[in-house]
Parts: C-alpha cells; structure tokens; sequence
C-alpha cells in the first residue's frame, strides 16, 4: 500500500531540534517552559551547553527515574529534574542577576504572539477573567542577550501567531531575534521578517497565507 | 548565650500580628515552609500582606492561608499554577488583591529591602502593562523603571541545617527566595530540617549568616505538598 498523506511542517521534536542545532558549543542556555524544554534533548554529540532554570539550577541535567525524583529538585515548570556533576544551586536574586545583567547567552521561549519587529506577547490574553501570571518572562527577554523563540505558527483556532503588531499584553519591545515554528524559521531583521528556511512541503505562499504581517524570501 | 531554637511551629509564629506583611519562602513546594504555614492558619492572625513567588497549591500551605481568608493581598510573580484553584476563585470574586511582580524584580526588591537599598532602577517590564505609572528614567540612552524595595515584618522559611544562631544551608532548588527573604523581614522564622551543633556547618558553606535569622524550629519530616494535594488533604485537618 502507498502511503499518499503528505506531511506539511514539523514535528514539535523536529522544531525543538532545529533550535538545538542554533545553540554555539559552550552556549548558557535558559529553556522556557513546553515545547522550549524539548530542546535539550536534542544537543549535537561533541557540544556542551548549561541549562540555567530560573528557580535556582545552573546546570539542569535529564529528567529523573520515578525512583530519583526530589520534589525539591526542580525546573521552571516545577517538574522534576537532576542536576549534572558541575551544577550549582543558588537564590533567585543570584539567578536573576544572571539573567537581568547579561550572562544569559541564549533563551528559548513560548510564546502567544510575535510581531514582525521581536515584540513578544507570552504572558496574559488580557481577557478579564484570566489570572495574570508573568514569572520570569519579563526579566528573560530584558537581560538575555539572544531570545528565540519556538511557538505554533497558528493557534488552535488557525488564528496566525505572527503578526504586524501584537493584541495581547507584550512582555517586552524588540526583543525576539528568531522564530522556530512547525512551518519555518523566520529571522527578524531591520529590513523585515525573513523566511530562513521553509519546512517540508510548505511553500512561501502557504506560510505567507497564515502569517499576518509580509514576510520576505 | 544565643540560642533561636523555639520548642514548637506555633510558638515561633506567634508574634505575627493582623495586618501584617509576611514573606513566605518557596517556589511551588520546593522550600515551601508548609507546618509554618499550618502554625499561621492555627494562630489565625487576619489581613496579611503575602509577598511569594507563587499562591499554593490544592488546600494546604500558602493555599490554606488563602482559602482561611487570612491574606487580604499577595505580591507575587506566578498566581496561577496547575492544582492553584483558592486563589483564582477569590481573585475572580475581588476578594483578594494582587499585585504582580515579574519574578526577577520581585527578588531584586526583596534583596534591595534587606540591603537597605530603598529603590532602583531596571530594565525588566519596560513598555508592557506593567510598567504603567510607574518613574522611568532614561539612562544611557536606554530606558529603565523605578522599582522600590521590599521589606516584610516577617519571613516564613524552610532551610535544610541550622545551628542555634541561625547559620543556615538549604537544599537544591529549594534554596529559592530563602536566603533573601531572611534578610528582608524584621522578624525571620525558620523550620530546618536538622539542627545541628555550632561548627558543623563549614563557615566556607554557610548561605545564610545567623544575623538574618531569629527563631528556628526543628520540623525533620516536613510534609510534601504536592502528597497531600494528591491525596486530596485539605488543612486544617
């Protein structure tokens, strides 16, 4: 029998793998929380990069056995984690000095909405019954030097994620150097939103139709 | 001779007033001081300031506090959490305010509170809703918020070891807002999970000096907040 689906995109393991790829050997990473924590599974053989977790862990290493897990050995999320021979542990405002003064090479985050100039929107729809809740994002896409970000490129309604100018509450101005979604890598520049890479059997009209802002080839 | 150590939980949290503002270390359970917590919801002292990074979750700990209608407002970073259903309700009925503090900021002030630094000026929440009415300042061409200090009356928090003057380690990511928060309150209360003679702690590895620190209660086997959520536990009990 021939298998005559066409797979249009990536996978979220495909998406969180492109990102790795981005990652320099040597790098200082903070992961968001979701897809963003993919990430980490996918490093190249020969490079090494040190997760940071916001809540205390310079050197957050795999996911734990049921058996060894440490309610108080966590990440971000507040999932489980371990830690790898060389981390350390330290206080928030040690963690946030790391982040808020510029020793963060790289952040990877979720997000709602982007716009064609790096606004990003991740913490609040701004409806009015929803609970505000901004945790480190804010002082993320302030201090670290680079944010990618990897995100859906529609919503669950196929309401674009990209766009001119974002609706929701932004958590920070110009600040998203690059976008990793299931249909493409996308590039923010001066000039404009560039495409840098299509995924498999997106063509740039197809992305371009659920994207709303002009991307450039 | 110094010597912080209390007999019990409720004994140490007694001084804690209506009105007051009290710190709560932790972030989400870990280094969540949860029998200090019980021994505030016992004590039943009423219109608390909550400063925390979190509002707890289920029906114990900090969640409890809410649900006993003890905190009349939380300044903190991260209200919604899976299994946090007190403090929405409430929020969603008015009958808890909010103050929301992007998490680096909210430690940044509580650090400048204990360090006697009154305000200062950040990058974090520049042109987002929550830079609102607040002083900005440009400097060096970029632009930056004013952001005060916080202090508290008193501090709530779980470490690992302390000796009787309060010389203390914690444990992994549990270490958290601990040791800033011990600097920030007047009053700092801590539950260890081991005392330990003077000296034990190498002074090389000590993370909070005894100075920050003035009762101290032995709890060895503190409960784990997110067993009793799945156990559906609900406090008081």
């Amino acid at each position: 029998m021939v298998n005559t689906d066409i797979k249009i995109g990536w996978s979220r393991a495909e998406m969180a793998q492109k990102v790795a790829l981005d990652i320099p050997d040597g790098s200082y990473v903070n992961l968001g929380i979701g897809i963003p924590e993919m990430v980490a599974d996918f490093v190249p053989e020969g490079r090494e990069v040190i997760y940071q977790t916001e809540n205390g862990l310079l050197g957050m290493g795999k996911v734990p056995e049921e058996d060894e897990k440490d309610p108080e050995l966590i990440n971000a999320g507040k999932k489980c984690v371990t830690s790898i021979l060389g981390a350390s542990y330290f206080h928030h405002a040690d963690s946030f000095t790391m982040i808020r003064g510029g020793h963060i090479d790289i952040c990877v985050l979720g997000a709602m909405q982007v716009s064609k100039n790096g606004d990003l929107a991740n913490w609040s729809t701004g409806a009015k019954n929803a609970i505000p809740a901004v945790g480190g994002a804010m002082d993320l896409v302030a201090g670290v030097k680079r944010i990618f970000v990897i995100t859906q490129h529609v919503t669950k309604h196929g309401d674009p994620k990209i766009v001119e100018e974002c609706s929701f509450p932004l958590t920070g101005k110009e600040v998203v150097e690059r976008i990793y979604t299931n249909l493409a890598i996308l590039d923010i520049k001066k000039e404009g939103l560039f495409v840098k890479e299509l995924a498999p059997n997106v063509s740039f009209k197809y992305l371009q139709d659920r994207t709303a802002t002009k991307l450039k080839q | 001779m110094i010597n912080k150590i209390v007999d019990s939980a409720n004994q140490a949290v007694s001084e804690i007033h209506d009105g007051a503002s009290v710190m709560i270390g932790g972030f989400g359970e870990a280094g969540s001081p949860i029998e200090l917590i019980h021994a505030l919801i016992d004590h039943g002292a009423k219109n608390l300031t909550v400063i925390s990074n979190n509002t707890g979750s289920g029906h114990v700990g900090l969640a409890a506090l809410i649900e006993n209608k003890q905190v009349k407002k939380m300044i903190c970073s991260f209200p919604r959490t899976a299994n946090s259903k007190v403090f929405p309700e409430l929020y969603n009925k008015g009958e808890i305010e909010l103050e929301l503090v992007p998490q680096g900021t909210l430690a940044e002030r509580i650090r400048a509170g204990g360090a006697g630094i009154p305000a200062f000026y950040t990058q974090t929440s520049v042109n987002t809703p929550l830079a609102k009415g607040k002083e900005s300042r440009l400097i060096n061409g970029k632009e930056y918020v004013l952001e005060y200090g916080i202090k508290a009356d008193f501090s709530l928090i779980k470490c690992d070891k302390s000796d009787r003057y309060g010389n203390l380690t914690y444990h992994a990511t549990a270490r958290n807002f601990g040791p800033i928060m011990c600097t920030a309150a007047k009053t700092t209360i801590v539950q260890t999970k081991n005392i330990v003679e003077a000296g034990e702690i190498d002074p090389e590895i000590v993370v909070t000096p005894g100075i920050f620190v003035k009762k101290i209660i032995e709890i060895n086997n503190p409960a784990e907040e997110s067993q009793l959520v799945a156990n559906e536990k609900k406090y008081p009990w």
